[in-house]
C-alpha cells in the first residue's frame, strides 16, 4: 500500500486559497467518486473543513500525482495552489492524519470538532465505496489514537475562549448555573456569545439593558429574555447573579456603592461581573467587596493564554503518543502485507520438502543424476500444485477488506511467524526433529 | 483493648493527615482516594474501639466521658463523611483530618484511667448531654473548616490566580452549602445538649451554677453560635465575616474544652 496525503491548511494557505479548494458537504460524495476515477488511486477520501482541505489516498504502486486531480477537479491552475500545498507519503501521511484527528494540527490545538469532521468525511467516502481495506484500517486507527490522546492527556480540558472561561469561572463561583440569572448591560456581539454559553450551561433567565431600548428588545428576543430600560438598571440589577457589561460608556457604570446596595438586597449572595467593555464599565475597586467578583477583558484573556500554554505542554505528550502509534501501525501494516506471508509460506513448505527428501534418501540408495532430478521435480511439483490456490487467494485478499482475516488464518494454519528470531528457532526445531525421527528409524 | 483498636484507627487517620498536608501544596486525586478509604477503615476500627469501651464500662455515659476526645473525633468524621456523601468532595478533609488526628492521638496516648468522681455520671441524661454537645461540636468544626476553605477559594477567585489547590477546590457555592448545612445541623444539637446539661445539673446539684467557668464558656459559645445562625439567616453573612464569627466560636469551644480542668462540675479526674 502506498498512502499519500496532500492538502492545504490554515497554516499554509490563506483563506482565499482554502475557499477555492473547499469541497462543500453536498458535493463530497461526488468528489470522492471522482477521486476514485483517477487511475493511480485505489482508495481515497477527502477532509474539507474551514481550516483545511486534504486528500488522502492509497495509491496503486505508489505512482500518480494528486495535484493533477486537484487542478482538474477544482478547475484551478496548479500554480495557484501548488506553493501552499503540503504532501506526505507513507509514515508521514499516517502521522499527519493521526495528528489531524487528535486535533494537534488544529488552529486551536485540542478543539474537539475536528475529530467529528474527519469521522464524517470517512463515513461519506466509505458510503460511496472509496474507503476499503487499508484506508479503513488507517482511519479506524486514527480515531483510536485521537481517543487515546484525549483520555491520556489534558489537551482538551481547559477552556481556550473568552466565553468558555467566563462559564468556567461562573461555575467556580456558583457551582452549577441552574436557575442563575444573567444580566446583559449593553448588547454587543461578545456579550451575546458569553450569554449563549452561560445559557447552554444551565443559566435560566436573561435580562438585557441597553441605552437604545430597541436593541435591548431585539437582543432579549433572541434569548427569550426580558428587555429593561436603561434608567431602571440599578433598581433591577440585584436580581442578576452574573452581569456582563459591554457598553461604550466613557466612565464606570458600576461602582462600589452600587454593588453594596445590590449585596444588601441580595442578602450577600455573590455576584459575578464580567466586564468586556473598553473603557471598562465596572470599577475594579468593586472586586474588593465580599461576595463581588469582577473580571475584566484582560483577566479573561490572561486565563485564556495560560490555558493555551497548558495545552502546548499537553500537546507534547500527545505528539509522543502519536509517534508511538505511527510505529505500531507501520509494523502492523507490514505483517498484514501479503507478500511476506507468501514468502514465508513458500519457505516453510520448502523446508518440509527438503527435510522429507533427506529422510528417505537413505532408503532410496544411490541414485543417478536423472533419478535425483526426477525426485526433485516430483516433490517440487506437488508443492507448487498445492500452493497455487492458497497463493492466488492471498493475492486477491490483499485487495479485499477481508484481507486481515485471510492473512491471519493462513499464518495460523501453517504456524508462520514473522521475526528472524522465530525463524532461527524454527530451523533449530526442524533439525532436532529430523535427528529424532532419524533415531526412530 | 479498645486502646489498641483506637491506635489502629489513628494509623489510618494518619493517612488522612498526610493527605491534608500534601493537599496544601498540590492536588493528588489518588491520594485523596487513598485518604478516603483509609478514613473509612479508621472509622470502622474507631467504632470498634468505642463500642468496646461502652461494653467494658457498661455505661454509655461514663464511657463517653472516658473517651471524650475519641468520641468527638468519631462524630467529626461522621459529619465529614455525610458532607462527602452529599457533595463528593474531600476538600474539608484539609481542615478536618488534622483535627481528628490530633483528638484521636490525645485519646490514644492517654493511658491513665480516669476516675469518675461526679455523682451525676449514672444519670442517662448525662449521656444525652454529652452526645448532643459533641455532635454540636463536630458540626461546628466542620462549619469552621468550610468557612476557612470559603475564604481561601474567595481569595483565589479575587486574585485571579487560578492555580494550585484552589483550582481543585469545590465551587464557592458547594463550600458555602457544606458550611451552612453543618451550621444548621449543629445548632439544635448544641441547644438540646445544653438543656440536657442543665437538667443533669439540676437533678444532681439542685441548681445550675452559671458562674462555673465551663458552663459560662459553654453558654457564651452557644450565644456566638446563635449569632452565626442569625447573621446567616437574616443577612446572608458568608465569607470573611462568617469565618470570623466561626473562628470566635471555635476558639470559645476550645477554651470551654480546656475549662473542663477548672470546672467544679466537669472535673472528673481525681487530683
Amino acid at each position: 500500500m502506498r498512502f499519500q496525503l496532500i492538502g492545504v491548511n490554515h497554516k499554509t494557505a490563506p483563506v482565499e486559497v482554502r475557499e477555492r479548494l473547499a469541497v462543500p458537504e453536498s458535493r463530497l460524495p461526488d468528489a470522492c467518486k471522482k477521486l476514485m476515477e483517477h487511475p493511480a488511486v485505489s482508495e481515497g477520501m477527502i477532509v474539507s473543513t474551514c481550516n483545511r482541505v486534504e486528500f488522502i489516498a492509497n495509491m496503486k504502486n505508489g505512482a500518480g500525482d494528486l495535484r493533477d486531480f486537484m487542478s482538474e477537479y477544482f478547475q484551478v491552475d496548479r500554480s495557484q495552489f501548488e506553493s501552499h500545498l503540503y504532501e506526505f507519503k507513507e509514515d508521514d501521511a499516517i502521522r499527519h492524519l493521526f495528528r489531524v484527528a487528535s486535533s494537534l494540527d488544529s488552529m486551536v490545538v485540542g478543539e474537539p470538532q475536528i475529530l467529528g469532521q474527519v469521522k464524517e468525511a470517512y463515513a461519506t467516502a466509505r458510503a460511496v465505496g472509496a474507503v476499503r481495506a487499508q484506508l479503513d484500517q488507517l482511519l479506524t486507527r486514527a480515531f483510536a489514537v485521537a481517543k487515546r490522546v484525549r483520555t491520556e492527556t489534558a489537551i482538551g480540558s481547559s477552556s481556550v475562549s473568552i466565553a468558555s472561561v467566563a462559564v468556567e469561572l461562573a461555575e467556580k463561583i456558583f457551582g452549577n448555573l441552574q436557575g442563575k440569572c444573567v444580566y446583559l448591560v449593553g448588547a454587543g456581539k461578545m456579550s451575546e456569545l458569553a450569554a449563549r454559553h452561560l445559557l447552554a450551561h444551565g443559566a435560566s433567565s436573561i435580562f438585557v439593558a441597553n441605552r437604545t431600548y430597541d436593541r435591548a428588545i431585539r437582543m432579549a428576543q433572541k434569548f427569550d429574555g426580558q428587555a429593561i430600560e436603561f434608567s431602571r438598571l440599578y433598581d433591577t440589577c440585584d436580581a442578576a447573579d452574573i452581569v456582563i457589561t459591554s457598553t461604550g460608556a466613557p466612565h464606570f457604570i458600576f461602582r462600589p456603592e452600587h454593588a453594596e446596595k445590590f449585596l444588601s438586597k441580595r442578602r450577600n449572595r455573590p455576584m459575578f461581573f464580567i466586564d468586556i467593555a473598553v473603557p471598562r464599565d465596572v470599577d475594579p475597586e468593586m472586586n474588593k467587596l465580599d461576595g463581588i467578583f469582577v473580571y475584566d477583558i484582560d483577566d479573561l484573556q490572561q486565563a485564556v493564554s495560560t490555558h493555551v500554554a497548558d495545552r502546548k505542554k499537553e500537546a507534547e505528550k500527545a505528539e509522543a503518543i502519536v509517534s508511538g502509534e505511527v510505529q505500531k501501525f507501520h509494523a502492523r501494516l507490514q505483517t498484514l502485507d501479503v507478500v511476506p506471508t507468501i514468502v514465508s509460506l513458500q519457505d516453510h513448505l520448502e523446508t518440509i520438502r527438503q527435510a522429507e527428501i533427506d529422510r528417505v534418501r537413505g532408503r532410496l540408495g544411490s541414485l543417478t543424476t536423472d533419478q535425483e532430478m526426477a525426485v526433485e521435480a516430483l516433490s517440487r511439483g506437488i508443492i507448487n500444485k498445492i500452493m497455487h490456490t492458497p497463493i492466488s487467494t492471498l493475492k486477491t485478499a490483499a485487495r479485499d477488506p477481508e484481507s486481515t482475516t485471510v492473512v491471519d488464518l493462513v499464518r495460523r494454519l501453517f504456524n508462520l511467524r514473522d521475526s528472524e528470531k522465530d525463524k532461527a528457532a524454527d530451523k533449530e526445531a526442524a533439525i532436532t526433529g529430523q535427528s529424532n525421527r532419524g533415531a526412530h528409524n | 483493648m479498645s486502646l489498641t483498636w483506637l491506635r489502629v484507627a489513628l494509623a489510618f487517620y494518619g493517612v488522612g493527615l498526610l493527605y491534608a498536608l500534601v493537599a496544601l501544596t498540590r492536588t493528588s486525586e489518588i491520594l485523596s482516594k487513598i485518604a478516603l478509604h483509609a478514613a473509612y477503615l479508621g472509622m470502622v476500627f474507631h467504632l470498634v474501639s468505642l463500642t468496646e469501651a461502652v461494653v467494658q464500662s457498661g455505661q454509655l455515659a461514663s464511657a463517653s466521658i472516658h473517651n471524650a476526645e475519641s468520641l468527638l473525633a468519631f462524630l467529626i468524621m461522621i459529619v465529614f463523611m455525610l458532607a462527602y456523601l452529599v457533595y463528593k468532595t474531600t476538600s474539608p478533609g484539609i481542615v478536618v483530618f488534622p483535627l481528628v488526628f490530633l483528638l484521636t492521638f490525645v485519646a490514644a496516648t492517654n493511658q491513665q484511667p480516669l476516675v469518675v468522681t461526679s455523682v451525676a455520671v449514672k444519670h442517662s441524661w448525662l449521656a444525652v448531654h454529652i452526645l448532643m454537645i459533641f455532635t454540636g461540636y463536630a458540626a461546628l468544626f466542620l462549619s469552621f473548616g468550610a468557612s476557612i476553605l470559603y475564604l481561601l477559594q474567595e481569595r483565589a477567585l479575587k486574585s485571579k490566580s487560578r492555580s494550585g489547590m484552589f483550582s481543585r477546590l469545590p465551587s464557592l457555592q458547594v463550600i458555602d452549602d457544606i458550611g451552612y448545612r453543618s451550621l444548621m445541623l449543629g445548632f439544635p444539637f448544641m441547644t438540646l445538649g445544653l438543656i440536657a446539661g442543665s437538667v443533669v445539673a439540676a437533678f444532681a446539684y439542685g441548681k445550675v451554677d452559671f458562674l462555673d467557668p465551663k458552663i459560662l464558656l459553654s453558654v457564651l459559645m452557644w450565644a456566638v453560635y446563635l449569632l452565626m445562625v442569625y447573621t446567616r439567616l437574616e443577612a446572608g453573612w458568608r465569607g470573611r465575616r462568617a469565618a470570623m464569627l466561626a473562628s470566635v466560636a471555635f476558639v470559645t469551644a476550645i477554651v470551654a474544652w480546656i475549662a473542663n480542668y477548672f470546672s467544679g462540675m466537669h472535673r472528673f479526674i481525681a487530683s
